[in-house]
């Protein structure tokens, strides 16, 4: 470990390393974002607002292979974490960017599915269903972009054998932004529950 | 890692520091605690002088209606709503949080818990930069076409949700914007003081022996992040209705707007425990130092500072029991509500038996403590009357509320900054403050304050609404008694503003002219104390290791009356 | 860097995943909804414990980080069902129309 920065950076009171620890927290803020909005999209959901039925026009295939394309990706980035924990840099590395590819791939599927819904007429303001699919699909898909552009600055990082922690880490973060899609997809995807 | 390691470390860190940084680097890029503590408390401070003189805007118009004010020129009813609006919003948003949690969290953690700096230095200054930018876009949103926003600070949909009814197009959004990029920054400033705490205190110090302010800043910061979530994913639910078009609170589309009113209170009510924790924390510290006396149950004041914290996330309808919610669940937070005041009140009587028996000394810093707990009172007290839903059907919207609530934010906010500010003062510039100026402010600003709100209560009895920016419209509330009491409020509030200059001349006279300090002009025994002052870069020449809790002072059989917590039991 | 543990054995998890995600996706062709319900409520639980405990590591963290997830989620439940018994009353299926009955005046008088 490289000693860099100020000694607060490197104490570990609670025994779990600061940068997962802050991590988690962060996640813990996270449930509450996502969890607010669910939580909303259920109270509509529940009191039969209007527009709900909907949840039949959406593509299940397409959401049921978005769900196969994350899962897939959480299990190379915990490969990835894996790797780095052993040593071998090089594998690490190509697992990271397998994970980045599922991250792509999730985000052409979700194009496909939002330009067919928008040339078919359908938008955000079609009526308050719609409204929660575009905002948490949304707001979900730039979680995932963010995650990927994360990704990559940490790859050429531990290519270069620094920092290798962070693998971890953005494992974590990518491993929730798996969870919250896993519920969404049954809220979104699996129409008349 | 090891302590000799750190040793290594420091030294290494203490040439290091020894270059010259340039004039950006040091002051306005920097990473360093201390800096960006005080990047924060300057810009509340500026906020907060934005924030009083929209006070006296407003208040000088009640006083005199239809006139025209001094300094700022005539306020019609449009630019009545955006002032009250933007005060409410500034001095909760952009001066309690910045000054109390993040400028002392900043300035006090490391210092408290014996380390160098945060654990995450260049956050840190990320989260101040956004909280920066989050500032700007607030007072860009007073300049567009239009105007700032003037939906109240709750800001209930559909009013503020449809550009039609609030008429202020760009001012919604880019105030719902400000408030989204704050509450980002504090979630990313709140990761940083809560990993801190939890993972860089010094050798020794165990979870017993961390100064009570700390402790509650870091139980503020928690708060703010479990309760504040709904809250963002609302926030842009909100968004989308001004600008995009949706209608997730808005009834015609069907949305529902109450369902905004729980998520904004959601975060709302806990956000009172959030500025209130700390200013106790505050008062804490200094309410032990000078009575000389080891904290009445350090252990009964933190359980009940977790009581609070827990309990303020089931009271939160206490604000909508006439928005039309559930009778039956207006029931349940009736009695949480009251229920709450327990562990506050608890928190206050082992404060009480602290001061109880000890040698106090009334200096500056000790007279805003005790101003707190006078004026924290009446509005906790106030507070229960407004818990029960059959007296709040009456209250609500009055002028009681405004009184209650600024009985309880006014002592938290710059009673409790004014106690930090006077106390640490010495420390942060290594000058002490003028001591007969600011008695001067202190009871300038006192007396005005009781002056400016008991009458508040008086008319809000009386049945004056709160959202009324001209009252010669409404025979009943325009009669000449009630008008006096207005006029009595309005002049006690220019009293209490005039004073604040006293405040200001005595700060930079002092930071620049004040006399010298010694290292621990107080004799207290935490360990900011024991560094020199101004703390340099990395804070403490050596390390220290912690051997006893924060508050030994006047132990039995030993010679000084105080026992700072690094010094071996031997020394 | 975390402290030594035997990992689990991914891909075996992974797997049980894709197989979860299956019945998820086959449970509402039976067309019963409590069915629905459960495999796509109680399969997105069982999926999340799997992902939190072995890809997240849960399993082998400290006890804190359990203990803060679990009031998260106690949080998320109190919100909803503080704001649920409002939200689903928005209709108010006992709310008279004091207007229009005069009997409901006179009893109020």
């Amino acid at each position: 470990m490289s000693l860099q920065g100020p000694i607060a950076t490197h104490r570990m009171r609670t025994g779990i390393p600061t940068g997962r620890l802050a991590v988690w927290w962060g996640l813990a803020s996270e449930i509450f974002i996502f969890g607010g909005l669910i939580m909303c999209f259920l109270l509509f959901k529940f009191n039969n607002a209007p527009g709900f039925e909907d949840a039949d026009m959406t593509s299940t295939a397409a959401g049921a292979f978005n769900t196969f394309v994350l899962l897939t990706s959480s299990l190379s980035i915990v490969l990835a974490h894996a790797a780095a924990e052993k040593g071998d840099i090089q594998a690490s590395f190509r697992y990271i960017w397998f994970t980045i590819g599922g991250g792509l791939v999730f985000l052409l599927v979700k194009t496909y599915e939002y330009s067919s819904k928008i040339y078919g007429g359908i938008t955000l303001t079609e009526n308050v269903f719609w409204s929660f699919y575009f905002t948490a699909t949304g707001l979900h898909a730039l979680h995932v972009i963010g995650g990927m552009v994360i990704m990559g600055m940490i790859s050429f990082d531990v290519r270069k054998n620094h920092n290798l922690q962070r693998v971890e880490l953005i494992g974590l973060y990518w491993h929730f932004v798996d969870i919250v899609w896993i519920f969404l997809f049954p809220i979104l995807y699996i129409a008349n529950f | 890692m090891g302590q000799q390691a750190e040793a290594i470390l420091h030294e290494t860190e203490a040439h290091d520091a020894h270059h010259e940084m340039s004039f950006w680097d040091k002051y306005i890029f920097s990473v360093d605690h201390k800096i960006i503590g005080f990047q924060y408390m300057f810009t509340g401070l500026i906020m907060a002088a934005i924030g009083g003189y929209f006070a006296y805007a407003f208040r000088m118009q009640l006083a005199w209606p239809g006139e025209e004010v001094p300094f700022y020129g005539l306020v019609d009813a449009a630019k009545y709503n955006m002032l009250v609006t933007n005060h409410g919003t500034i001095m909760i948003f952009w001066v309690a949080m910045p000054v109390l949690i993040a400028a002392f969290g900043n300035w006090l953690i490391p210092l408290m818990i014996g380390c160098d700096d945060m654990v995450f230095p260049r956050l840190n200054r990320l989260s101040y930069q956004i909280f920066l930018v989050s500032a700007l876009v607030l007072i860009l949103s007073f300049f567009v076409t239009g105007g700032g926003f003037g939906g109240a600070w709750t800001s209930y949909p559909p009013l503020s949700a449809v550009a039609a009814y609030n008429l202020t197009n760009w001012g919604a959004s880019l105030w719902l914007l400000a408030v989204f990029l704050e509450i980002v920054a504090f979630l990313l400033g709140g990761i940083n003081f809560v990993t801190t705490t939890m993972n860089a205190r010094a050798p020794g110090m165990g979870m017993m022996d961390i100064p009570i302010v700390v402790w509650m800043i870091n139980i503020a910061v928690i708060l703010f992040m479990a309760s504040v979530g709904p809250l963002v994913a609302g926030a842009v639910m909100l968004f989308f209705d001004q600008r995009l078009g949706t209608s997730f609170f808005i009834p015609s589309g069907g949305g529902d707007p109450l369902l905004w009113e729980h998520l904004f209170w959601f975060f709302g009510h806990p956000e009172v425990y959030v500025v209130l924790l700390p200013t106790m924390g505050i008062v804490a510290e200094i309410i032990t130092v000078f009575s000389r006396k080891k904290l009445f149950g350090y252990r009964t004041i933190l359980y009940t500072a977790f009581g609070t914290g827990g309990l303020s996330f089931i009271v939160w309808a206490h604000h909508q029991f006439v928005a039309g919610i559930d009778p039956r669940m207006a029931n349940v937070f009736v009695v949480t509500t009251i229920l709450i005041s327990i562990p506050i009140a608890e928190m206050l009587f082992s404060f009480i038996a602290t001061l109880y028996g000890g040698s106090i000394e009334f200096s500056t810093p000790m007279l805003w403590a005790l101003g707190f707990l006078v004026s924290f009172l009446i509005g906790g007290v106030t507070g229960i009357y407004l818990g029960a839903s059959a007296l709040d059907v009456y209250f609500h919207d009055s002028y009681f509320v405004i009184a209650h609530f600024h009985y309880t934010f006014f002592p938290i906010t710059i009673i409790g900054m004014f106690a930090a500010i006077t106390y640490w003062f010495p420390k942060m510039f290594g000058r002490m403050m003028d001591e007969t100026l600011n008695k001067i402010h202190f009871w300038g600003t006192f007396i005005p304050f009781n002056g400016l709100f008991l009458p508040l209560f008086l008319v809000g009895m009386a049945g004056q609404h709160r959202r009324i920016a001209d009252f010669t419209q409404y025979p009943d509330l325009a009669s000449p008694d009630l008008q006096s009491i207005r006029i009595f409020a309005t002049v006690s509030l220019v009293i209490l503003l005039l004073f604040q200059f006293v405040f200001i001349y005595n700060f930079f006279n002092s930071m620049f002219k004040g006399k010298k300090a010694p290292l621990n002009p107080w004799k207290a025994n935490t360990l900011e104390w024991t560094v020199s002052s101004p703390p340099p870069h990395g804070n403490f020449a050596e390390l220290p290791t912690i051997y006893r809790g924060p508050y030994e002072y006047s132990v039995p059989g030993r010679e000084e009356d105080y026992w700072p917590q690094h010094l071996a039991p031997n020394q | 860097m975390s402290e030594a543990h035997a990992h689990p054995n991914y891909i075996k998890i992974w797997f049980w995943l894709l197989i979860l995600l299956a019945i998820s996706v086959a449970g509402p062709m039976l067309e019963i909804p409590w069915v629905t319900v459960v495999t796509a409520f109680g399969i997105a639980a069982v999926k999340t414990f799997m992902v939190a405990a072995k890809f997240m590591h849960l399993q082998f963290e400290k006890k804190i980080i359990w203990y803060l997830l679990i009031i998260c989620v106690t949080f998320l439940g109190v919100f909803y069902f503080g704001v649920a018994a409002d939200i689903m009353n928005s209709s108010g299926q006992q709310w008279k129309d004091c207007i229009a009955d005069n009997t409901c005046i006179e009893q109020r008088l």
